[in-house]
């Protein structure tokens, strides 16, 4: 390893992508339009569902459970229902997404404890499902408050209720600003690198590369730094718009954010190294990079809960650095976690990138065939 | 040491699937010449240098370039020889200054000499005033004066160059040519590899390749010497004619038009009776026409290689 030629090689980088004014606007104009685009538009937490109620019991405290869900602003009351059957009709014909039924014997099942309402769902969309298991959490014991005080010998009703600690008004920009860094990095950072070297192949740079005195590690080296910078500032892009657009907090150290956001940024640049190393054209490093991108997007917990995925889907997830990354962002900004209460993400993304680097090294060949 | 040649190849064989492109060649290289390739397109010219520089791997035979085993010993040998591809391989989207220093910068060239070195080869090669410019947006001609000052940056002993002019009009040809010459003034050796007679006629030495195999070589004297006596000039008002006249004719190596005329190669052994035999036959066609002795080009001596090979192949 020869600094000189690292060196070299680092500049001649920077130099042709200072050239390139194009990529270099996509690289801060992409954060922000994506941080916006996931910020306000996909809102995961759906509200104003189209809604029928069907109040049978007609109680003082069935009529406050009513107003208590509306006020919850998830649903929207756009049709008049009296029974069952109705609502589901209803739903049925697609006038609905979510459907509410209060028994006759509303209050006799509160007091049983048994379930004082029906919350039916159009399955089909599985948003709304998510949104009406919200709807469902309406708290109904607080109107009984005697049922959880702890000197009564009857145990509190189980019920399922599901608490967010760390988002309380279950915004999701909160859950989405850390894992967007997450994803615009990988996005880019594998982009950036997959193409690096088919483009010098594809110009014919690399006969001349090959002809001269360069060893393959230092030629993977000076390609890869660059972009580390590239991937920290668009780590700062996302904070400071997450900051100032949503509110979102940096509970843990700012440091402790940056050392996650360079594991992933290495993990992801050495992967970008690895496919530009196997592909032939640019567009074929391109359609790869989508290949690692769209599990790192569905898998990793970034849209769909971890929690929920059947083993196989865990196994595939635990190979991306996206996955640890998430766990580690949410962990450092949210809950104020340190990176070492976290080693083995972070373990697991160091060792994911000096896998990559030593299969891309190894991989590219100084030779023409 | 100045006595062993520069490049000392034998059974040199390259075989892509099943292409053989390269044919179990046997070179020898002095030092301090202009050593030419010539050959058609697909003739293993480029194979054939990739090679000698350690670029491609050999399927069989042994190659040694300035004393060091190739591809055992090619990063070794990669400091010492210059090498300029065919296709303009420079950062198009880097200056000409820019694009020398990072060249400078990678084959070590001493910091304190580093800027001498490269207004040097900028005056020399007439870039001084496009310093600034982008590579890419240069003229044929001065890409390939910024590729040669590229590659002998680190004054290398031996240099190859695969068709370095065939983008370039004649009058950079010429010019470029003459930065050749400086070149081997200095010591330095060069293998050039061309499809154009007139730059073969250039060089010190000669290695035709047809189809992967190495059919003649020689200084271009003495190949053209040998076809003494063997080609002929054939005047007539009607040259298509004539040569549809002397198509499959025995003896007739090969025909080839130009402009009123018409250009032929005898056969091996064909003798002075050729001319007479010739012009009998085409009076027989009907044809009037004057027939005289010219001299062999080395356009000539390409074809009788060829041909000749060719027959070897058929028998």
């Amino acid at each position: 390893m020869n600094l000189r030629r690292l060196w070299a090689i680092m500049q001649k980088e920077v130099r042709q992508m200072r050239r390139d004014r194009i990529t270099l606007a996509m690289i801060l104009v992409m954060p922000i339009v994506q941080l916006v685009l996931f910020g306000y538009a996909i809102n995961l937490n759906l509200r104003g569902l189209d809604a029928a109620i069907a109040d049978q019991a007609q109680t003082s405290g069935s009529r406050a459970l009513v107003m208590d869900m509306l006020a919850t602003d998830v649903i929207r009351p756009v049709a008049t229902a009296h029974t069952p059957e109705e609502v589901v009709d209803l739903i049925r014909r697609g006038r609905i997404n979510v459907g509410v039924v209060i028994p006759p014997d509303f209050e006799a099942r509160r007091q049983d404890g048994r379930p004082v309402a029906q919350v039916l769902v159009d399955g089909s969309d599985a948003t709304v499902a998510g949104a009406a298991a919200q709807l469902a959490q309406t708290p109904v014991d607080s109107r009984l408050p005697d049922a959880r005080a702890p000197y009564t010998s009857t145990p509190p009703v189980p019920r399922i209720v599901v608490t967010s600690f760390y988002n309380p008004e279950r915004r999701s920009a909160i859950n989405i600003v850390p894992g967007l860094i997450g994803v615009i990095l990988t996005m880019t950072m594998v982009l950036f690198t997959a193409i690096a070297i088919v483009r010098e192949r594809e110009r014919g740079n690399m006969e001349l590369l090959i002809a001269m005195p360069l060893t393959s590690s230092e030629l993977m080296l000076g390609k890869v730094v660059p972009y580390v910078l590239i991937g920290l500032v668009q780590t700062t892009v996302i904070l400071a718009l997450g900051r100032w657009l949503f509110d979102v907090p940096i509970r843990g150290s700012l440091l402790d954010v940056y050392l996650a956001a360079l594991l992933l940024i290495a993990s992801n640049l050495t992967l970008g190294l690895l496919i530009s190393s196997g592909a032939r054209s640019q567009f074929q490093a391109m359609q790869m990079t989508f290949f690692v991108f769209l599990p790192s997007i569905l898998l990793s917990g970034f849209m769909f809960p971890f929690s929920g995925m059947p083993t196989v889907a865990r196994w595939i997830a635990e190979l991306l650095p996206l996955t640890h990354f998430l766990r580690l962002i949410r962990g450092i900004m949210l809950r104020n976690a340190g990176l070492f209460d976290l080693w083995g993400d972070a373990l697991a993304l160091v060792v994911f990138t000096a896998v990559m680097m030593t299969a891309a090294i190894l991989r590219f060949r100084k030779r023409l065939d | 040491m100045s006595d062993a040649p520069a490049i000392h190849v034998r059974g040199l064989t390259k075989r892509f699937g099943q292409l053989l492109a390269v044919d179990h060649v046997d070179l020898d290289v002095p030092r301090g010449r202009v050593y030419g390739f010539l050959g058609p397109n697909g003739s293993g010219k480029s194979t054939t240098i990739r090679m000698l520089c350690g670029l491609l791997t050999p399927t069989g035979g042994d190659i040694e370039v300035l004393g060091l085993r190739v591809p055992q010993q090619a990063e070794d040998l990669r400091r010492r020889i210059g090498y300029m591809t065919q296709s303009f391989s420079l950062f198009t989207d880097l200056t000409v200054g820019e694009n020398l220093e990072f060249i400078a910068e990678i084959l070590g060239v001493p910091r304190d000499r580093k800027r001498a070195r490269i207004g040097e080869l900028l005056e020399r090669y007439h870039l001084a005033d496009r310093r600034d410019q982008l590579a890419g947006t240069m003229s044929g001609g001065q890409k390939q004066r910024l590729a040669l000052a590229c590659a002998v940056m680190h004054e290398p002993e031996l240099l190859f160059l695969d068709e370095p002019t065939s983008a370039v009009d004649p009058e950079s040809r010429r010019d470029f040519w003459e930065a050749l010459f400086e070149l081997t003034d200095a010591g330095t050796t060069l293998l050039v590899s061309t499809h154009l007679m007139d730059e073969a006629e250039r060089c010190h030495r000669l290695a035709i390749l047809d189809r992967g195999r190495l059919v003649a070589d020689g200084t271009p004297d003495a190949l053209t010497g040998a076809l003494e006596g063997r080609t002929w000039l054939v005047e007539s008002d009607s040259p298509r004619r004539a040569q549809h006249a002397l198509v499959g004719a025995p003896g007739v190596l090969g025909i080839a038009q130009v402009g009123h005329a018409l250009r032929l190669l005898a056969d091996e052994g064909q003798g002075d009776g050729f001319g007479g035999r010739v012009e009998h036959r085409l009076r027989e066609a009907g044809l009037s026409v004057r027939l005289r002795s010219t001299s062999p080009s080395l356009e000539d001596v390409f074809v009788a290689a060829t041909r000749s090979a060719e027959r070897e192949r058929a028998a």
